[in-house]
């Protein structure tokens, strides 16, 4: 019987030093190479200061569960069995928030504010993905500091 | 020069709403003119505007106001435009007819929204009979969203409701208790699609959950139909058949940003518009209509128009004050989660049948003046309309 995959994003070209640097293990965001605003999805500008220019950073790939929601219906059928699933949109240390799932947390035990870090997971053969995992105690701290205000 | 009072709204129609299959979106479309065109007494020759909100099964609706146009044999237009702003849509096409009516432009606008997203039910083959009533339509998702399993907008929307609970401590009680409410409106409305079905705050507690905070009656509903209105110059208004229901005063608020972070629509903004527009205040609003798509968007625009402080929505829909009976009739047609939605014309109807008085068993005595909201995207458009059955 053939597995049934999860929809596998594409790599389009704005976003491959992501899906790159996935695929080795590293969690990559955009920065803005004027006044420094971290992004994630990338973008042709920086909606902060308009510039053009831009880099791409390794986030430290540690953050905070900024909000979620538990998915309870199937609406595609490769997450047939993982209901009721998680998915939590992440503000990593950087500040950029980022759509994902947590690993080796029951949906019942997630809430917001818990330190996260991050882990890979691979979906296909040329993309692997960010997910997250409850933050080890000695990153917590740092991260706790490091998450603006609000 | 101000708008206020320019503009009148001198017909209605709405179509059979909800699990209808008799047509499709443009089908619907036409019937919903025909009826508003009808209500005013007035023919398509009459029409010298059309402004199209195609709903998402809608083929081609970029160019909807011309399908719209050609399939009902409309001629010589001089204002055709198909908009769309989500569920600010319906305000704002009511708002841009006033404004090309008191330029001049033209003098008879039909604002119309339809769509048929729900397919005839077919035989349980599956044993799980998806195809009638389902909200499947709305579950669209791609890229990094799917890969993790965040299908459809009541997700994404969950999200920031959750975030306000998070901050602000409002409770699933507080949002079951705007959807009992609304119900309640519903059971007083015939045209409902739950008009027939009570709800307790205890069914609502039961029903299933779609994405948590997220309960199935959180949700609005997911309809086929068509609703158009026929907007005029106040002058004209006058001579027609039915009694006019003014454009007191409009104004549109879009804020931009990340709404988890503000957890904040554009009512502030569209309201400091409109109510200066129409010189009125809270105290004057007889009725709210508050575009709902879900629960928690009425919580929040409640928040935003100022009933209460951000963050106090929850304890301000507590007691039941919303319900009949109480001392702020919001949704007094049963809403988009009680009685149908066709996106933010569902509010502009109720509106518009509360303020001629037709409102029949859910009628608020006295309603003079009514508050309309329109609400897109997730928290990201918003229109403001005060309307008022005299100048």
């Amino acid at each position: 019987m053939t597995e049934i995959t999860k929809p596998i994003p594409a790599v389009t070209p704005e976003m491959e030093p992501f899906f790159a640097g996935a695929a080795r293990g590293e969690l990559w965001i955009q920065r803005c190479a004027d006044c420094g605003t971290y992004r994630f999805p990338a973008r042709e500008l920086c909606a902060t200061c308009l510039s053009a220019g831009a880099t791409w950073e390794r986030a430290c790939g540690r953050g905070v569960v900024y909000a979620f929601t538990i998915m309870h219906q199937v609406y595609h059928p490769a997450f047939a069995a993982e209901v009721p699933y998680a998915v939590v949109i992440i503000q990593l240390a950087e500040g950029p928030k980022l759509t994902s799932n947590l690993v080796d947390v029951p949906a019942s035990e997630v809430c917001a504010g818990m330190p996260v870090e991050v882990v890979f997971e691979r979906y296909s053969e040329t993309v692997v993905l960010p997910k997250f995992r409850r933050a080890t105690n000695g990153a917590s701290a740092a991260v706790a500091a490091a998450q603006r205000p609000g | 020069m101000s708008l206020r009072d320019k503009g009148a709204i001198v017909g209605l129609g709405i179509t059979p709403q909800g699990k209808v299959y008799d047509h499709n979106a443009v089908g619907f479309a036409i019937a919903a003119v025909q009826l508003a065109l009808a209500d005013a007494g007035l023919s398509r020759d009459d029409l010298d505007g059309l402004l199209l909100n195609p709903g998402i099964s809608w083929n081609d609706g970029g160019l909807g106001s011309f399908q719209l146009q050609q399939a009902m044999g409309l001629r010589d237009l001089r204002l055709s435009c198909t908009m769309n702003a989500g569920g600010a849509t319906a305000c704002a096409m009511i708002q841009h007819a006033v404004q090309a009516i008191d330029a001049g432009l033209c003098t008879t606008v039909a604002c119309v929204f339809s769509d048929a997203p729900l397919k005839p039910p077919r035989p349980k083959t599956d044993g799980k009979g998806k195809g009638e009533g389902s909200a499947a339509a709305y579950a669209f998702s791609r890229g990094l969203d799917a890969a993790y399993g965040m299908f459809g907008i009541n997700a994404r929307y969950a999200t920031v409701a959750q975030r306000h609970m998070h901050l602000y401590g409002t409770t699933s009680e507080q949002l079951g208790t705007i959807a009992v409410a609304e119900r309640a409106w519903a059971n007083k409305n015939p045209m409902a699609q739950f008009h027939e079905t009570p709800l307790t705050l205890d069914d609502y507690h039961r029903s299933r959950w779609i994405a948590e905070p997220f309960h199935l009656f959180d949700c609005c509903l997911v309809s086929n139909g068509g609703l158009a209105v026929i907007v005029t110059s106040a002058e004209r208004a006058r001579d027609l058949r039915k009694a006019p229901v003014y454009i007191r005063g409009m104004g549109q608020g879009h804020p931009g940003g990340d709404p988890l972070e503000t957890l904040t629509s554009g009512a502030a903004i569209a309201k400091e518009t409109a109510f200066a527009m129409a010189d009125v205040t809270l105290g004057d609003i007889d009725v709210v209509e508050l575009y709902d798509c879900y629960t928690f968007t009425v919580l929040v625009c409640l928040e935003d128009y100022g009933f209460c402080a951000k963050g106090e929505g929850g304890p301000f829909v507590a007691d039941g004050k919303i319900a009949p009976g109480g001392t702020l009739p919001v949704n007094t047609g049963g809403g988009q989660l009680s009685s149908f939605y066709m996106w933010g014309m569902t509010p502009v109807s109720e509106a518009v049948i509360q303020l001629r008085g037709e409102g029949a068993a859910r009628q608020v005595a006295g309603a003079t003046t009514a508050l309309v909201s329109g609400n897109g995207g997730i928290l990201s458009t918003h229109s403001t309309l005060v309307l008022g059955s005299a100048r």
